[in-house]
């Protein structure tokens, strides 16, 4: 199973910094390893990110991003004490949640 | 070489403390313990020649006498090309001198290595990434001259840099076969050709 | 309520145009001949805040988090646990005891480094086998192997405290003296020693900045940011891994894993360094 995201939100002003760390491969499927062999692509495809309650990012990702990819998000009008709810699901099925709450 | 040896550990005895010399040997001993052949890099590179030797004992500063018969020696071994020519293809040097390839356990055997100039020397003026552990060579034939007697300075300093200053950063790339005859006759040329870009206005 | 979210930016893109970036330096008016060493390179500086960025959310965190699970978790055959491995300041105490090695361990009457130390507890209370560990000692692109996530953990224990390597026992001072006289060895094929590019102030290889190791200050920029995070792959390496390779430049042989010679470089450059802020796992090209 995966490892765990690492999440941090922060209030600053109106807005809600969120910070997102996830563990990830993120194999692009053109690597070769040292016998030769392609390595499949294997790489988060979509995520999605609630903030109290409401689903705020619905996104799709690709082969470009990096290995353990970070990822950035402002969201407006949130506010401290929120629960952040962040999922995501690869090219092969498998998925991961995790959340934290919105910190003053 | 063992005499040379002989002779400069009688000459250094008294300038070092006897401690030094203690943790020096077990440094020693434990390198040989610890170092293994991987690749082209074989165990026995641990072990000092005379040079290094030298160089190890005094700080890279050993007494004047020493360190000027041991130059000699070093300029004697230098072998200068059957055919007389010293400079080759400036346009080859200039490939060479990019390379930092060569003598590590990650380098095949049978491949010629690289210079590595840039690692340490500012040379052409198009390369902006160069280092600064040796001296800018930029304009090195324009300040310098390129005649003879220097074509044959700057080959000789390749081949073995400790020829001229004993404790040199500079490898012996000519002496320890780091790179040929063929290819140091093109960094010469990259150094002191006209055409060189090195030597441009 | 109105939420208006917007996405930054995925740190790979960046990732992947600094790397091409950074090979390919921008062409600028050629320096006039004899000039002084140039100032840090515009490419450097901007690596710098582009590093110091990704730092807020380096990827070493995950391998921290990883290697806290095992140090916390994981049981040996015997049932025993990391909470048994005393590196230095007790049974299974973690904080501050990275910027306390290499130290004198009297249970094996040795010095040794931190990666040494918890490879030893690993092996010992956890039932990991040290040749399989040395079969694989360094991470690649395939495998960040555990006991490199676990070095991890323990050096995030450490964040943000000053290093202060012992040297009291008789053996620490060895160790630092030996250590000393290997930086300055030159041998092999190149005539080179640690101190060849790092006994000198100021002095660089292409754009990359050479620390005088000599020096408490330059001494402390070999010691921090590791264990770091390899942008080049996403994979966490050691102090061990950044020896091994630089013996490899070196044109040394290679040093074997775990080694007394490793040991003896690390004590002398981290007792240079004592005194110095260590700011935990870093990020590396």
């Amino acid at each position: 199973m995966a490892d765990p995201m690492k999440i941090r939100a922060q209030m600053k002003g109106d807005t809600a910094d969120i910070r997102v760390l996830m563990s990830h491969a993120m194999e692009t499927g053109q690597r070769k390893d040292n016998a030769g062999n392609t390595v499949p692509a294997h790489y988060i495809q979509s995520i999605t990110i609630d903030v109290g309650g409401k689903r705020v990012i619905q996104g799709q990702t690709g082969t470009s991003v990096s290995r353990n990819p970070v990822f950035g998000f402002r969201v407006k009008g949130a506010k401290a004490g929120d629960k952040v709810v962040i999922h995501w699901e690869d090219n092969k099925g498998d998925k991961r949640t995790d959340e934290t709450t919105v910190a003053g | 070489m063992n005499k040379i040896l002989f002779f400069l550990a009688a000459s250094l005895a008294g300038t070092v403390a006897l401690a030094d010399g203690d943790y020096r040997a077990e440094a020693i001993a434990m390198m040989k313990h610890d170092f293994k052949t991987k690749g082209i890099a074989t165990a026995d590179r641990v072990n000092e020649d005379g040079v290094q030797a030298v160089c190890n004992r005094s700080g890279d500063h050993p007494p004047k006498t020493i360190a000027e018969r041991l130059e000699k020696d070093q300029l004697e071994s230098i072998r200068y090309p059957a055919d007389g020519k010293l400079m080759g293809d400036w346009k080859a040097g200039e490939k060479l001198a990019q390379s930092g390839r060569g003598m590590t356990w990650s380098d095949k055997a049978g491949v010629p290595g690289g210079g590595n100039c840039y690692n340490c020397h500012q040379i052409g003026p198009a390369e902006t990434s160069f280092g600064t552990v040796g001296p800018s060579l930029y304009q090195f034939g324009k300040l310098r001259g390129s005649g003879p007697d220097m074509q044959k300075y700057v080959y000789g300093r390749i081949w073995n840099a400790k020829a001229f200053n004993l404790c040199s950063a500079m490898p012996r790339f000519g002496h320890v076969q780091a790179l040929t005859e063929a290819q140091i006759k093109d960094l010469v040329a990259l150094l002191l050709d006209p055409q060189s870009p090195v030597n441009s206005k | 309520m109105k939420q208006r979210p917007s996405m930054l930016a995925a740190a790979a893109a960046l990732t992947a145009a600094f790397a091409v970036q950074a090979q390919q330096p921008p062409k600028k008016a050629p320096p006039p001949a004899k000039a002084a060493a140039p100032a840090k390179s515009a490419i450097s500086e901007e690596f710098e805040k582009f590093r110091e960025v990704l730092e807020e959310d380096n990827p070493a965190e995950l391998f921290e988090a990883r290697g806290e699970d095992i140090w916390k978790n994981k049981k040996g055959p015997d049932g025993a646990s990391m909470a048994q491995c005393d590196l230095g300041l007790g049974a299974g105490v973690v904080k501050g005891a990275y910027v306390r090695m290499p130290r004198w361990f009297a249970d094996v009457g040795k010095v040794m480094d931190a990666e040494r130390r918890v490879v030893h507890c690993m092996v010992k209370y956890l039932g990991y086998k040290e040749e399989d560990i040395r079969k694989q000692p360094f991470s690649n692109v395939n495998k960040t192997p555990d006991h490199v996530s676990v070095i991890t953990y323990v050096a995030g224990q450490s964040r943000n405290m000053k290093i202060a390597v012992p040297q009291k026992h008789p053996q620490e001072r060895a160790t630092y003296e030996i250590g000393k006289e290997i930086f300055a060895y030159r041998a092999g094929p190149y005539d080179f020693a640690c101190a060849t590019c790092h006994g000198n102030d100021d002095m660089r290889i292409r754009t990359q900045d050479l620390p005088n190791l000599r020096k408490p200050d330059q001494a402390i920029r070999a010691y921090q940011g590791w264990p770091g995070y390899r942008m080049t792959g996403g994979f966490m390496l050691t102090q061990q891994w950044r020896m091994n390779d630089c013996f490899r430049q070196q044109r040394f042989p290679e040093p074997t894993y775990l080694s007394d010679t490793i040991t003896a470089l690390l004590t002398y450059m981290t007792v240079t360094a004592n005194g110095q802020l260590y700011k935990g796992p870093g990020i590396k090209r």
